[in-house]
């Protein structure tokens, strides 16, 4: 991919919602982040402080109220636009009356691919997510764990160079979740995707990301950035390394610290 | 299809069509049976033994039947379908009751394609604009208060003004409206709430994918709204085959069943049992129309999950 500029930039960026109303609420403020090309940031928090917003900005499914935001080097709108990310949500959204590879297509078909490209992208992202056989399924006949790994194969069919992520592995039981985890990393690696990636898993963030940042509430920011970056072999004997738990400790402190500080600082507000 | 997964074998949809063709077949023989009852000793003011009957403390709480003129028996019924129409006609009821049958059951489904066009086209409207859904959803509601029997002269009247491309209105047309009239409410209400059915989630992702709102509605909340059209329509269909023959009636359109039920009716002295041929053929309609919707139903959702078959 374009390595000129960075995937994902933003400087001061801010969300007011509903301003200048009585239910007014800073979702974000100040948020300034980099994400460079094919790093995979992890977005973590309390539930209100700001991380799916931000997720919502970049994809400019919201639009903000302050700062700088680029998205691989466009106005966040005209990367829509072009389809320079996928998406993926905790829900698979699958449409239920479309075969597996109809709902892999779907992308696509809205970039106006005609029908011979479509199916041969649809089965290539099929062998990518290891259901190449299963194309021809409806969603409802597969498990939770397949049905998000074809939501992926979807976000990825039109080989974007950024793949949002808010809490995909969310309804999954653990054992699948971390085998989620796994394939998540090798297929980014094989597409060489940027991926940002939100969840309140401290291990999974921890697990999957180079760099995790850590997000408060009232009114929404970043607090911290870990960098993690455990080696692109991570496997299932990292998830036992001890350096994998003094990362999740990092990230649990730099949690509680921002936590201790919104509680003090609404102590000195007083 | 090599999936696995809950597909129903053909051989447990065809026993439970058997099933509920049982049940049917049941359901009509409890309903002669129950009439017969009615007719010969509870209905008439004198039993059998000449004693009273039909009255609970001195009170007639049932209707009588003391002639054959109120209830006729079924044997009657079925033998009044084998007649001629009039004496000496070389048409017979069931050739009569048939034909007409036949043409209300076209106006009402093209009083069943109008309605379900029209409210889809209203739905569309509503979804894509809050604005007219706030401000013609009253009216919507309204509609389906005026009396059919109020607006049926009004359609002839208004109907005799229109010629188009050749095209004179009919009185069968104004039978076609009136259908549709009632019919369109259903799916307007269906489709608006299917419409509205799809997650966030999903809304979020198709304008992730840059996709305008026509190609949303088209490739999402059109689909989406399948389980909410299916009951629509249902209701939809018996609302067609009502107001067809309902306004066959009140517009003079002879050559349906409504018009035909009302002209044997008046010869209710002469041939009581006549008039039951021709409810034979309202059923028969009704059934039709289910039919009809069923198979649509069927056809549509034959690829969907189970739960929502039901």
């Amino acid at each position: 991919m374009n390595t000129q500029h960075p995937a994902v930039h933003t400087a001061a960026l801010e969300k007011v919602f509903n301003p200048g109303r009585p239910n007014q609420v800073e979702a974000l403020t100040g948020v300034t982040l980099d994400v460079q090309p094919g790093e995979f940031i992890s977005l973590i928090g309390p539930s209100g402080c700001g991380k799916s917003t931000l997720l919502r900005l970049i994809a400019d499914l919201l639009e903000p109220t302050g700062g700088d935001l680029l998205v691989n080097g466009k106005a966040a709108k005209q990367a829509r636009l072009d389809q320079d990310y996928g998406m993926a949500f905790q829900q698979s959204g699958l449409f239920d009356w479309r075969t597996v590879a109809k709902n892999i297509e779907l992308p696509l078909e809205l970039k106006g691919w005609d029908k011979a490209k479509r199916r041969a992208r649809a089965q290539e992202m099929l062998e990518l997510v290891r259901l190449g056989d299963r194309g021809a399924s409806m969603p409802w006949q597969l498990s939770g764990g397949q049905q998000q790994r074809i939501a992926i194969a979807r976000a990825l069919a039109a080989h974007p160079p950024l793949l949002l992520m808010d809490e995909p592995f969310g309804a999954l039981d653990e054992m699948t979740r971390e085998h989620m985890q796994s394939e998540l990393l090798r297929i980014c690696g094989e597409t060489h995707t940027t991926v940002v990636f939100v969840t309140h898993s401290i291990p999974e963030a921890v697990y999957l990301s180079d760099r995790v940042v850590v997000m408060s509430p009232g009114p929404g920011r970043i607090t911290d950035v870990i960098d993690v970056r455990l080696g692109s072999n991570r496997n299932d004997d990292t998830r036992e390394a001890r350096e994998f738990y003094e990362k999740i400790t990092e990230v649990r402190e730099a949690l509680r610290g921002s936590e201790l500080g919104a509680v003090a600082r609404g102590i000195e507000d007083r | 299809m090599s999936q696995g997964g809950p597909v129903a074998a053909p051989r447990s949809r065809a026993r439970a069509s058997g099933r509920s063709l049982l049940f049917g077949l049941s359901a009509a023989f409890l309903m002669v049976a129950a009439w017969e009852i009615y007719r010969r000793w509870v209905g008439p003011a004198l039993g059998a033994k000449g004693n009273e009957v039909g009255t609970l403390f001195g009170w007639k709480v049932f209707p009588r039947t003391s002639s054959n003129l109120a209830m006729p028996p079924v044997q009657t019924m079925v033998e009044e379908i084998g007649k001629p129409e009039v004496r000496g006609s070389g048409t017979s009821v069931l050739e009569a009751v048939l034909q007409a049958t036949l043409m209300s059951l076209w106006l009402a489904i093209a009083a069943l394609a109008l309605g379900a066009l029209v409210g889809l086209g209203v739905a569309v409207l509503m979804s894509r604009f809050k604005i007219v859904q706030r401000g013609l959803m009253p009216y919507l509601v309204v509609s389906q208060t005026i009396p059919l029997i109020a607006l049926a002269p009004l359609t002839v009247t208004w109907g005799g003004e229109i010629s188009l491309f050749g095209f004179e209105w009919q009185k069968w047309t104004s039978a076609v409206v009136l259908g549709a009239f009632l019919s369109f409410f259903p799916i307007a209400i269906g489709a608006t709430r299917g419409f509205a059915s799809p997650s966030a989630a999903s809304l979020e992702l198709m304008d992730s994918y840059a996709s305008s709102w026509w190609s949303t509605w088209w490739r999402l909340r059109l689909p989406a709204s399948v389980p909410f059209l299916l009951p629509a329509l249902r209701l939809a269909g018996s609302a067609a085959v009502f107001g067809v023959v309902v306004s066959e009636i009140s517009v003079g359109y002879t050559e349906g069943i409504g018009y035909l039920t009302l002209n044997y009716l008046t010869e209710g002295t002469a041939r009581p049992a006549k008039v039951f041929s021709a409810v034979f053929g309202t059923i028969a309609l009704g059934l039709l129309m289910a039919a009809a919707v069923g198979f649509l139903d069927r056809f549509l959702g034959r690829r969907r999950p189970q739960q929502e078959l039901a």
